[in-house]
């Protein structure tokens, strides 16, 4: 059965790695044909299925890290992500479903700190040789508005 | 603070006063010359108002605007404020109505903005009461003329603004029409803040100089773009643009060849490559087209990524910027999926576009101190015209050209 507190666990180690810079192992955490996309609450609501970022692929996660790395110019910057409780809404053995509220700040090299982004995951975990794993992550952003870009995931 | 017309302005288009970005009174003197003058404001998609009573709030510079479609099938926008003590009309994004009240007193409107109804008017038993010569229909909120041009909504607040065929001019026009050739579908919205004066946004999306210069993920993955040829289309008002750019037959062999010799061990490459598959949708070949309508309406059509940007100034050096991602009614589920996949290249988090979110802030942040300078745009020389380079700030001159225009600069 896949509880609370592993997905709690989960949820720690996946914030701790964007936000401790090691994007590279960002990817780690979902299926090799997982679907991630960021979006916002209107687009949910009316049903739009465009992201900010959109990806039906692990490889495509490993592609956004290697440009962030490589290609995009933006400002040095961190994040810190605070997560709340998960809302379990089925789990079993071996898949479990999720809403997980998120806040995240964004820390400027300025050092100036801003609230970036407060929304809700939307999940679903599988376990793949005892290990979670994300097959479906949906960064659901409360607000429609994001300030000057999105450089680092959610 | 400095008036627009104390800004010192040289006759040359190559110029720009830095003080345009950062000045307040410039800021109030262009929301009534430019967004409140002779222009054609993009207000919204005729498929976003597609009933009786659907509308939807928007902005033309500052001012709030509601877009409306009437039961004669006709879109109507008015001022979103009420006539009595200024209030927002309508609160929501967008949604349906049969008429408007301000909640403040009960004000009511129809769809065309016409004031219907004034609570209380005749008074309460004989007391008070809007007096006897109190007319509805001398008050309300300013009206717009409003054009759809391929399903594109425009408003004006100007008296002489030339129709909108004439504004956009012949080739601007057929550009439109290319992309927007059949109904078009949202698929999602997205609004960037931007840390800028709206003019820099403006003039990023004209300046096809800086494309492959700050924007390194094409190059960085060894995606080719030397086989593409292109060119640049500037109006006669110089407002109004096209760049554009497409594959070479010819040299599309020979760099696909080029490509194929690059080891798989090459450091860079793309693990999904998906991401940059599309369909061919266009018969002319044209895999790249920003186009640009003065003051802030954007059209792209990246691949089969299509997408309209409105940017719009809030306060004095902050702008914002909304994305409608678009595809067609007719599309296939591969073919949506193929627009949102290609939609990782634009937006907030676009692999091209998150460049230019911020780009505009690094500009806005570097001339705090310089009144008195002068930013300099002169590639491609002094004129504003339409040529085969991209190496050239020809439309950049061209959006300088309108905006003295409108504003009324001598040099």
């Amino acid at each position: 059965m896949i509880d609370l507190l592993s997905i709690m666990a989960f949820h720690a180690a996946y914030a701790d790695t964007i936000d401790s810079d090691r994007l590279e192992s960002w990817p780690d955490f979902f299926t090799p044909d997982a679907n991630y996309r960021i979006t916002h609450v209107e687009n949910e609501q009316e049903g739009l299925p465009a992201g900010i970022v959109w990806a039906d692929s692990r490889d495509m996660l490993d592609d956004r890290v290697a440009a962030l790395r490589e290609a995009n110019i933006y400002e040095r910057q961190r994040y810190r992500h605070l997560l709340g409780v998960p809302l379990l809404e089925s789990a079993d053995e071996n898949a479990a479903v999720a809403r997980t509220p998120f806040m995240v700040a964004r820390v400027m090299s300025r050092g100036d700190t801003q609230l970036f982004a407060t929304g809700v995951f939307k999940d679903r975990f599988v376990r793949v040789d005892g290990k979670l794993l994300l097959a479906d992550r949906v960064a659901v952003c409360d607000s429609t508005v994001t300030d000057t870009l999105m450089a680092l995931p959610l | 603070m400095q008036d627009v017309h104390l800004i010192k302005w040289t006759p040359q288009l190559s110029r720009v006063p830095y003080s345009v970005y950062a000045d307040g009174d410039v800021h109030d003197k262009e929301e009534a010359r430019i967004f409140q003058g002779e222009t054609w404001n993009y207000l919204c998609l005729e498929a976003e108002i597609p009933d009786t009573g659907s509308y939807r709030t928007t902005f033309v510079g500052e001012t709030p605007v509601v877009v409306v479609r009437d039961g004669d099938g006709e879109v109507y926008a008015f001022e979103n404020r009420c006539a009595h003590r200024g209030a927002l009309i309508a609160l929501e994004k967008s949604g349906k109505a049969d008429s408007f009240q301000c909640v403040y007193h009960a004000w009511s409107y129809n769809r065309q903005g016409d004031l219907t109804g004034v609570a209380f008017e005749q008074g309460v038993r004989g007391q008070g009461g809007m007096p006897p010569d109190f007319c509805k229909s001398e008050h309300g909120p300013r009206k717009l003329r409003v054009a759809v041009f391929s399903g594109l909504v425009f408003g004006s607040f100007g008296e002489d603004v030339p129709s909108i065929e004439e504004y956009l001019g012949d080739e601007i026009c057929e550009r439109i029409e290319r992309v927007l050739h059949k109904q078009v579908k949202v698929i999602g919205r997205f609004t960037q803040a931007l840390p800028n004066d709206w003019k820099l946004y403006a003039e990023n999306v004209r300046d096809s100089y800086h494309a492959s210069l700050l924007h390194l993920f094409f190059t960085t993955f060894e995606l080719n773009r030397l086989s593409q040829k292109g060119g640049v289309i500037v109006d006669e008002s110089g407002g109004n643009h096209v760049s554009f750019s497409m594959i070479d037959p010819a040299a599309k062999d020979e760099s696909y060849k080029l490509q194929g010799i690059r080891a798989d061990h090459d450091r860079y490459r793309l693990k999904d490559p998906s991401v940059l598959a599309g369909f061919d949708e266009w018969p002319d070949g044209i895999t790249l087209q920003i186009l640009s309508v003065f003051p802030g309406f954007v059209l792209q059509q990246i691949q089969n990524c299509l997408a309209v940007r409105q940017v719009l100034p809030k306060g004095k050096d902050r702008s914002e910027l909304n994305w409608v991602y678009l595809g067609f009614e007719d599309d296939t589920p591969e073919q949506l999926r193929v627009r949102l996949k290609q939609s990782n290249l634009v937006g907030p988090a676009g692999f091209i576009s998150m460049e230019d979110g911020a780009v505009g802030g690094f500009v806005q942040r570097g001339i705090a101190g310089a009144r008195g300078l002068e930013a300099i745009v002169k590639m491609g020389g002094e004129v504003v015209e339409s040529g085969e380079g991209r190496a050239t700030e020809t439309s950049v001159r061209g959006f300088w050209k309108a905006y003295r225009h409108h504003m009324g600069v001598q040099a």
